[in-house]
């Protein structure tokens, strides 16, 4: 057995059906080993767009997604998506082909130091020295990438080593890794500890991060929050974590998020952050509100505890076990005018009428009745921009999710990460919302769904502007607009039908529901046109 | 104020570059870094001396901890260990002078590892603040060059530091 065809073995045992990759000369010998293997290859029409669309594979799937490059170029583009990953902390297994062991370091063609490069933006990079190696690098790659805080592991593998043979494979030993034994259970006393504060605080909030999904984590948030009457506020990476419609849900705190939500946290004297990195979109100035609430923070990564807030009651544990450690012992209730004074504010807030536009698409109506139009399980991948905010605050998310760049805020991830989705559960409804500037940096992946003939919907919010740039300049540079203008895009209608794929271009949010009749009745692509004002605001 | 750090990393190529990058992108300041083989070839320890705060060191161990050759962590109490830096110090001399110089190094404990008819080289291994000690003894006879390793340390006791809990 030759590297290569280990290495394939490797992805067929880790029961890994999809990857996407961009092949070059020096990963060659592993697409040569793919022939006929049961790992299906789904070809990006740029690598950055494989780290995304394995991203979408990897939220949706809940294991680890796999994207593949060649060296030098191949490998660098990919570099980005790496970072968002692991700023989102989205298991991947990187594989990238490397130029043979005796060029390295020689500057010879494609070569690049990938490893090096990406050392800040992974858990964990081997360059593999011995193909016998390489089932062992396998196995502790996908291990690490999944445990504890899961992240992107990079594998780079030079040429000649995917040509060695390879001559025991062995794949059945689990991986000893010396320096890593991440924590699984939280403290039995921090856990009394917090059940304690529950039961003597009287404006008690819990802050659900994105961590939540990371560790399958919404039975027993919701078991938690409904026993102890826990008013509950979402980071963006944690919109959906509770239904957004739970009664208890006040929606998506942080400078972008809304009233509800952040008067929450500024009135409450006990916080739970859960799978929370405390970002600085989400609580701008931490030390404030640790100084006015007790905060208990629950996080598998010891390091995110204390890093941007102090806690008073830090538990380091899978937020699986530590919430149904919390929910069996819980044994009190928040106060019960604390949960009316919030959730009369979160209904005040959501029954605000928004006034209709005349000629143009509302965006943030359009997006409540639209994912209200949506299946229960839908899928919705926002991009970055004012797109995001709109989807943030008004996707209804029932059993679905909302899968968006939170930590990188990476342009033009929406589209790849719907596709790497929609390989994940093909059955699921699958919708990208972006603006027009983010649709244009990844556009060349309409090739890719119609290649891999995946019903993703589009929706583009289209206002001739990169819409959240020109509102910062508004707010803060006194609207003096700078580089924002998106004059020479194309008509995206065409562009879609070039694909042969079905597409609408409309100004009003009648004519946009009627599209989407249109878009929701079959599986097939879709790409929808909402033309939105301008100068309309994220929130 | 300065912390001493000691590290155990598996002995993989790459693992400097984890480390020392590791504190150029999160800001941390290091004084000095000494690596070395220990008593188990596949081991090796890292000591690292850090100027920071509580909250910096805390952080550095925290982070330090995710990195997935580091093993082990320990930040050495003041007090609880034996530092120790090497230095080599090369002085300019004149006939009258080697007899002095040659007393100062006697008196603090150095050695003379090389001479010339303008210059002695003095090896000398012990504390950070002895070391200043002994240049400020020698600057004024003129120092030309001084090579150090960074601080090394070992705890006080029986037992070794431990690599796992």
């Amino acid at each position: 057995m030759t590297g290569a065809q280990a290495m394939v073995k490797c992805l067929e045992r880790e029961r890994v059906h999809t990857i996407f990759g961009y092949p070059g000369a020096a990963i060659c010998p592993f697409y040569d080993a793919l022939i006929g293997s049961k790992v299906h290859h789904v070809l990006v029409r740029t690598e950055q767009n494989a780290a995304h669309a394995a991203s979408g594979y990897a939220r949706i799937t809940g294991k680890v997604g796999v994207c593949v490059a060649t060296s030098g170029p191949g490998a660098t583009n990919l570099l980005t998506g790496i970072a968002s990953a692991y700023m989102d902390s989205i298991p991947l297994v990187i594989i990238t082909g490397q130029v043979r062991s005796d060029l390295i370091g020689r500057d010879v063609f494609q070569e690049a130091d990938i490893t090096g490069a990406a050392e800040p933006f992974t858990k964990h990079s081997y360059l593999v020295t011995k193909a016998s190696d390489l089932p062992r690098i396998f196995k502790e790659a996908f291990y690490i990438a999944s445990a504890g805080r899961p992240g992107p592991v990079l594998i780079d593998i030079p040429m000649d080593i995917q040509q060695h043979q390879v001559s025991t494979f062995d794949y059945d030993t689990p991986p000893d890794i010396i320096g890593y034994k991440p924590s699984t259970t939280g403290h039995p006393l921090q856990i009394k500890k917090a059940v304690d504060a529950l039961r003597s605080a009287k404006r008690p909030v819990l802050c659900a991060g994105g961590g939540l999904f990371s560790a399958k984590a919404g039975e027993e948030l919701k078991l938690l929050v409904e026993k102890a009457q826990l008013p509950v506020v979402c980071t963006m990476m944690g919109v959906g974590a509770l239904p957004t419609s739970h009664p208890l849900n006040l929606g998506m705190l942080g400078s972008h998020g809304c009233v509800p939500a952040n008067k929450a946290i500024r009135d409450a004297d006990l916080i739970v952050m859960a799978g929370a990195r405390v970002g600085d979109r989400a609580v701008a100035s931490p030390n404030q509100v640790a100084n006015r609430a007790k905060i208990i923070h629950i996080d598998i990564d010891p390091a995110e505890i204390g890093k941007n807030m102090s806690a008073h009651i830090p538990i380091v544990g899978d937020l699986k076990l530590v919430l149904a450690a919390l929910a069996e012992k819980v044994d009190s209730t928040a106060p019960y005018d604390w949960v009316q004074v919030v959730t009369d504010r979160k209904k005040r807030y959501a029954a605000k009428s928004i006034e209709p536009l005349d000629g143009y698409v509302e965006p943030k109506t359009f997006l409540r009745v639209f994912t209200r139009r949506l299946e229960e399980d839908a899928v919705v991948c926002a991009d970055v921009g004012q797109n995001q905010i709109w989807c943030a605050n008004n996707t209804e998310i029932r059993r679905g999710r909302l899968l968006t760049s939170g930590g990188m805020g990476t342009m033009g991830y929406s589209i790849p990460c719907a596709l790497g989705a929609k390989c994940a559960d093909p059955k699921r409804r699958v919708v990208a919302v972006c603006g027009d500037g983010s649709f244009q940096m990844s556009m060349m992946e309409l090739a890719t769904i119609c290649q891999e003939q995946k019903g993703v919907k589009i929706i583009v919010m289209r206002n001739g502007r990169l819409g959240m740039v020109r509102e910062l300049q508004k707010n803060l540079y006194d609207s003096a607009y700078s580089g924002v203008f998106l004059d020479g895009s194309p008509d995206f209608v065409k562009i879609a039908q070039a694909y042969g794929i079905r597409s609408r271009c409309v100004t009003t949010n009648e004519d946009a529901m009627a599209a989407v009749d249109e878009m929701l009745s079959d599986d097939l692509p879709y790409l929808l046109e909402c033309v939105v004002p301008w100068d309309y605001p994220s929130l | 104020m300065k912390y001493t750090m000691s590290v155990l990393v598996e002995n993989q190529p790459g693992v400097l570059s984890k480390v020392s990058g590791l504190f150029s992108r999160r800001g941390f300041n290091i004084d000095s870094l000494a690596v070395g083989t220990t008593e188990d070839p596949a081991v090796s320890r890292m000591t690292i001396v850090v100027d920071g705060d509580e909250y910096i060191v805390e952080q550095v161990e925290k982070q330090l901890n995710k990195l997935i050759p580091v093993i082990k962590v320990k930040t050495l109490e003041v007090g609880s260990h034996i530092p120790r830096m090497l230095s080599l110090i090369k002085v300019s001399v004149t006939a009258g002078q080697r007899a002095d110089i040659m007393r100062v190094s006697e008196l603090m404990g150095a050695r003379i590892v090389d001479a010339t008819r303008a210059s002695l080289t003095i090896e000398f291994a012990d504390t950070a603040e002895r070391t200043e000690t002994l240049e400020t003894l020698l600057r004024p006879y003129g120092i030309r060059e001084i090579v150090r390793t960074g601080t090394i340390a070992i705890e006080k006791g029986a037992d070794p530091t431990r690599k796992k809990g």
